[in-house]
């Protein structure tokens, strides 16, 4: 049972943001946005052919600024949000009343040029132009032709609140909820009038002293999209949507900063949560005092942690140690004895049998180490398309797409 | 010549053959038919030439010799054969002459004979007939003296029934004469003696009536002897003699036996008291006063043997009532001494006098013994069971010799009943508490010294956080914010190796004392060392199992917890302590470990062979737990740098920052920190290997080098034409160089470490340089900073590439981070960084 070779793409520019796009259930498919301070940014579209082990890729132009934070619309494909960077730096002009007042100082220092820059951070809600598939398809290795552009639906800031860190979407909802975290703020947007206005319907705010920031979040699927699980430093939180009131925290979750966050998909009170601790925690939020499991196989900091949509058992971490790691977690997963399999299943035939018998009690295990990458790995994703599948992205813009071993996805099926 | 060697042969013949026939009767009865005999046999018989064989044939050899010999030989042999003949025929005549002279001397001699036989036939019939006469005079005498014979045998019967008679009538008269007296002795062997006679003759009337006094001055008398025996005031030879006649007067033995326990019990019963008087008092310190009023009041209540209780009071000691040795002491002289007289005059009594007399009979002795081993098990429970409870209060490890000598004292006087009472289970139940008491007591020892190490560690702690306060004060001024850590190292330096050495050097004496301490228990001197388990089983699995190894075991788990404690909450524990500790458990898997258990097995002579941890299972248990230690202490140290940078970085607005005129303030306090980590870490480890570097004399040629280099890459990164060129450049580094893993296992020595610690710190400083985005001037300042980290860093590490890359790598970041890349000159830089 050979496994199949990962498959390798490269882009152009440094890359930390990557998403499977989630509305699309047949093709297998990721969306890259990508870092650039010089040239106009890109969202890649990429589409990976299981059959014969090829990617399509088709760009489109996001000419906002660097993504930092994208995510795809769970009900419409065309529909995604992004974080970015706007540079200021044309507003350098406005800047030369400033630069007069310094202008003693700056001329002693032999400087031509003062520049008084604004780095902003943004969230919108863009559209992918409706025929960009038929439009790469035509030359689609002719990177000359001048590509397409997003076409914004709104922005997601308010003069109060800036600084978005990610933007979340209310998971398999209809698409009109999002979450955005800002500052120290999160906000409950509604997307009205297909989602060309949003509005703020409610808000959360951390409050406690010095400057507290949210640097992720997850929304729970769980208790009907009640909940949502905010990362600030070293603590994790559980937000109440409807009151939008914290109910629960986890100090000290990592010794150093939390990363990132994922809920399972099928118990609803397990998170997972990674940090620059270099360990990987499953928590039990229902007692918060002791992680219910942790791992420590990365040698740097851990970036992303997800969970399988359909086989919890499987997680996937990526770190900036440039590894990219596969655990299978049975024991705290919702399968702890393996796949239950039915009578009528077992009298099929002597095969079934034979694989019973060899079939051990699975344990807590690394299934592989990946180490395609070169540089840190910041993003890593599932694809919603082929629960076996997994997209991996290295800051130096290469993207891996590799499979679960093959050996694991039959012990789970069988 | 040819006849002598023919006559030597007939001389060799002479006496070989009936040798070699008797040889081979032998031979033959030994083997059955033997073959080798008829070979021998065969050449004998068949030579007709051989002039002694069976079968010589005078014409075969006659012509043989004329054929054979020339004329020379033939008269040689022919007077040789004369000659022989000659002398065999006077050897023949001497022969007769001699045998004829014997046969007449023989005649002679029988003649004489037959004359002398016909003298003595006639005086034995005359002996014949004067016998016959006495035999018949003496029939005559025993005839006529038979009546008067017959008359005096009468008389002496009735003599002797009448002196019967008068001491029967007598007896009362006699036995109230002895009841007086009280010669008891007397008047129960006299009416032993007539009570059969008694008995027979009950029916006549008269000596009923003396059968009838005599019982009734017998019972009086058995009373009187019962009295006395209850009293028990007597001395044990008169109780011994009660029992005695007791025994003789019928009494039932069992009963008998029973009072006579009961009795010992009463006695034996007070001394326990005094006993437990002792121990009573301990629990309640408070309450001792009262307490030992009580005791001395109970002690004098119980009204035993007391020339120990004025001893007792007269030591009235503040803390502790008596201690051990005296305990033990009192229990010896009192009960086990007065316990082994008990046994002595009950085996005396019932056992060895009733295997005399005819009390044997009636199963007396094993009754007898059975009674005696169940009260002898009983109390000795109960004296056991004080005594238990008085070593279970012995819990100060201070001095473990006065236990040693009472356990001892205890053991030995507990052979005295050994050697009265062979079968019995007391013995071994003294051993077994003995056994319990050793392994109490090394158990004690573990936790004392488990409580020891503790407590040396936390004054280590104390000792590396003195100074450091006044340093920590001092920096803070200077404007760090997580300066703790390394300050420590700053002002420690001196103390670090001096407090790893005493820290070391006392919990090995520590170990030492203990070991001499529990080392009495097997001391020659002491009875029950030679008993199997204190040769073996103590040895091997009580000192050295659960003593020598536990405790090794106990360092290294407590060292482990030290690193998974202080994993989440930042770290408790001081760096310093954490280094301190990884080199404590170093030193243990080189050396230490196998010296104590050398000194271990040699002061216990190990003999018994259980399996017993073998010492690389500790050495690699020690190895793993210094590797914890010091990877923790990098991440810890590395952390703290980073901490530095990474605030430094996130702080501060690097679009619009003004040009850089000098090092930043963070930079230079890295540099300071990881100067005094690595003085830190040089004080307890060894230097390392490096790579071979750039001369390491010349700071310059090295930053001219890397500058060139830098200035390569940034022509490179810096070209916008050709966006896919970016990370060409680093890419193709990365694909020769080997994957740095960041916070990976250390080695043991210096350079290890700090590439650790710098590696994590500057690891850290690329991830945060990737989240911002940089000015031009920005970018300049992390120019000139990563320049000075390249100029002090480099030394500290293994492999200068490493430093160089990473530093590479940042610029190289920032550089794309950046708005308006435009680096800085190369001399300007310098310029700075010399400038400091």
């Amino acid at each position: 049972m050979e496994d199949d070779a990962p498959v390798i793409y490269g882009l152009e520019f440094q890359a930390r943001a990557l998403t499977a796009q989630t509305a699309e259930t047949d093709a297998i498919r990721f969306l890259v946005g990508t870092q650039s301070l010089k040239f106009d940014n890109q969202i890649h579209i990429i589409d990976f052919d299981d059959e014969n082990n090829i990617i399509n890729k088709n760009v489109l132009l996001h000419q906002a600024g660097e993504i930092w934070h994208i995510g795809a619309s769970p009900a419409d494909k065309a529909v995604l949000t992004t974080c970015y960077n706007k540079s200021e730096s044309y507003c350098f002009l406005l800047s030369l009343a400033p630069f007069t007042k310094l202008g003693s100082f700056a001329l002693s220092l032999s400087v031509s040029l003062s520049l008084d820059s604004r780095v902003v951070s943004c969230a919108a809600v863009w559209r992918m132009p409706s025929d960009w598939e038929t439009g790469s398809h035509e030359s689609p290795d002719d990177s000359a032709h001048n590509p397409q552009t997003l076409e914004l639906l709104c922005h997601l800031d308010d003069s109060a609140h800036s600084n978005a860190a990610c933007v979340l979407w209310e998971p398999m909802g209809d698409g009109k909820r999002v979450i955005s975290l800002a500052d120290n703020h999160a906000l409950l947007w509604d997307l009205q009038e297909s989602s060309t206005q949003a509005t703020v319907s409610s808000t959360a705010t951390l409050e406690g002293k010095g400057q507290l920031k949210f640097t992720s979040g997850k929304w729970s699927p769980h208790h009907n999209c009640s909940q949502l699980a905010t990362a600030n430093d070293t603590a994790i939180r559980g937000w109440d949507l409807r009151t939008m009131s914290q109910i629960y925290c986890i100090e000290n979750a990592h010794g150093q900063l939390v990363r990132d966050l994922d809920f399972n998909p099928n118990r609803q009170y397990y998170l997972a949560s990674c940090g620059d601790d270099c360990k990987v925690k499953f928590w039990d939020v229902r007692n918060v005092q002791e992680p219910v499991k942790s791992l420590e196989e990365h040698s740097h900091w851990v970036w992303s942690v997800r969970y399988n949509h359909s086989h919890d058992q499987l997680v996937l971490t990526a770190s900036s140690d440039s590894r990219l790691i596969l655990s299978n977690m049975v024991s705290i997963s919702s399968e702890p004895f393996g796949h239950l399999v039915d009578d009528e299943e077992l009298s099929e035939g002597e095969d079934n049998h034979q694989e019973d018998k060899s079939k051990e009690p699975l344990k807590d295990s690394v299934v592989s180490t990946y180490e395609e990458h070169e540089d840190s790995v910041y993003a890593a994703e599932w694809s919603s398309a082929d629960p076996w599948l997994f997209a991996s992205l290295s800051y130096d813009g290469r993207l891996v797409i590799n499979r679960v071993p093959r050996a694991l996805k039959y012990r789970i099926l069988l | 010549m040819d006849g002598e060697a023919v006559g030597s042969e007939a001389v060799s013949e002479d006496s070989g053959p009936g040798r070699r026939h008797r040889v081979h009767g032998m031979l033959k009865l030994y083997y059955g038919l033997n073959e080798e005999g008829k070979a021998e046999e065969q050449p004998e018989s068949l030579d007709p030439c051989d002039i002694n064989g069976p079968h010589f044939d005078p014409e075969l050899f006659l012509n043989k010799l004329r054929r054979e010999c020339s004329l020379a030989e033939l008269m040689d042999q022919e007077t040789c054969m004369v000659k022989q003949i000659r002398s065999l025929d006077s050897d023949m005549q001497t022969l007769v002459y001699e045998n004829y002279n014997k046969f007449i001397s023989a005649t002679d001699t029988i003649r004489k004979m037959k004359n002398d036989f016909k003298k003595m036939e006639d005086e034995m019939d005359c002996l014949s007939a004067n016998m016959a006469a006495i035999t018949e005079f003496s029939a005559r005498i025993s005839g006529t003296l038979q009546d008067q014979h017959a008359q005096i045998t009468k008389l002496s019967g009735v003599h002797t029934l009448l002196r019967k008679l008068q001491f029967l009538f007598e007896l009362p008269a006699r036995l109230n004469k002895c009841l007086e007296l009280q010669a008891y002795a007397q008047a129960v062997r006299s009416h032993r003696r007539a009570r059969c006679v008694l008995q027979q003759y009950s029916h006549l009337p008269s000596f009923k009536g003396i059968q009838d006094d005599c019982h009734a001055i017998m019972d009086k008398l058995a009373q009187e002897l019962r009295q006395k025996f209850r009293d028990g005031g007597s001395s044990a030879k008169d109780l011994s003699e009660c029992v005695e006649l007791l025994l003789q007067l019928d009494e039932p033995a069992e009963e008998l036996c029973d009072k006579f326990l009961s009795h010992a019990q009463s006695r034996l019963e007070s001394d326990l008291q005094g006993l437990e008087a002792e121990i009573r008092p301990y629990p309640s310190a408070s309450a001792m006063k009262d307490a030992s009023g009580h005791r001395l009041s109970s002690t004098a209540a119980a009204g035993s043997p007391t020339y120990n209780s004025p001893k007792t009071s007269t030591i009235p000691s503040p803390t502790s009532n008596t201690d051990i040795l005296e305990f033990i002491d009192r229990g010896c002289n009192e009960f086990v001494s007065s316990l082994c007289l008990v046994i002595t005059s009950y085996q005396e009594l019932f056992i060895n006098h009733a295997q005399k007399g005819e009390l044997a009979s009636k199963n007396i002795p094993q009754m007898a013994n059975g009674k005696l081993n169940a009260f002898v098990d009983d109390l000795a429970a109960r004296y056991f069971s004080l005594v238990e409870r008085r070593i279970q209060e012995e819990k100060g490890v201070a001095d473990n010799s006065l236990l040693v000598r009472a356990l001892d004292r205890f053991h030995r006087r507990l052979q005295a009943v050994t050697k009265l009472l062979p079968g019995s289970a007391v013995p071994n139940q003294g051993t077994e508490i003995v056994i319990r008491a050793a392994t109490e007591r090394v158990k004690q020892y573990l936790s004392a010294l488990q409580s020891f190490y503790m407590d040396s560690l936390t004054d280590v702690r104390q000792a590396l956080a003195t100074p450091r306060l006044s340093v920590a004060s001092a920096s803070v001024a200077g404007g760090g914010a997580h300066l703790g850590g390394p300050a420590s190292g700053r002002d420690a330096p001196n103390s670090l190796p001096e407090l790893l050495s005493s820290l070391s050097a006392s919990i090995l004496n520590q170990i030492k004392s203990v070991l001499a301490s529990v080392h009495l228990f097997t001391a020659k001197d002491i009875t029950f060392s030679n008993k199997p388990y204190f040769k073996g089983e103590f040895c091997s699995q009580g000192v050295r199992e659960s003593l020598v190894v536990s405790f090794i075991k106990f360092v290294c788990q407590s060292s482990r917890q030290f690193c998974e404690s202080a994993g989440d909450k930042g770290g408790s524990t001081p760096p310093a302590l954490l280094l301190l500790l990884s080199r404590l458990c170093l030193d243990y898997e080189t050396s230490t470990i196998s010296y104590i258990l050398t000194l271990t097995d040699e002061q216990f002579l190990v003999q018994h062979h259980s399996p017993v941890t073998p010492v690389t299972t500790l050495c690699a248990e020690a190895r793993e737990a210094a590797q914890k230690l010091l990877n923790h202490y990098v991440k810890v140290q590395g952390l703290i740098i980073s901490q530095m940078l990474r605030k430094s970085v996130e702080t501060r607005d690097w679009v619009n920052t003004i040009e850089p005129r000098n090092v930043r303030a963070v930079m230079k306090r890295v540099v300071e920190d990881t100067t005094s980590i690595d003085v830190q870490v040089g004080l307890l480890y060894e230097e390392g290997v490096r790579k071979a570097h750039s001369s390491d004399s010349s700071k310059r040629t090295f930053s001219v080098y890397s500058s060139s280099r830098q200035q390569a890459r940034y022509a490179a990164s810096y070209t916008p034409s050709a966006p896919m060129d970016t990370n060409l450049l680093s890419n193709i580094h990365k694909l020769f160089s080997e994957r740095i893993d960041i916070f990976s296992s250390v080695e043991f020595n210096k350079v290890s470490v700090m590439t650790g610690i710098i590696k994590i710190s500057l690891k850290t400083f690329l991830e945060c340089v990737r989240l911002r985005t940089f000015g031009r001037y920005g970018l300049q300042q992390i120019q000139v900073d990563c320049h000075y980290l390249q100029m002090y860093l480099w030394r500290f590490v293994s492999d200068e590439n490493l430093v160089h890359f990473m530093l590479d790598e940042i610029v190289g970041s920032s550089a794309h981070r950046c708005l308006d890349p435009a680096p800085m000159e190369q001399s300007v830089i310098e310029v700075i960084c010399e400038r400091g």
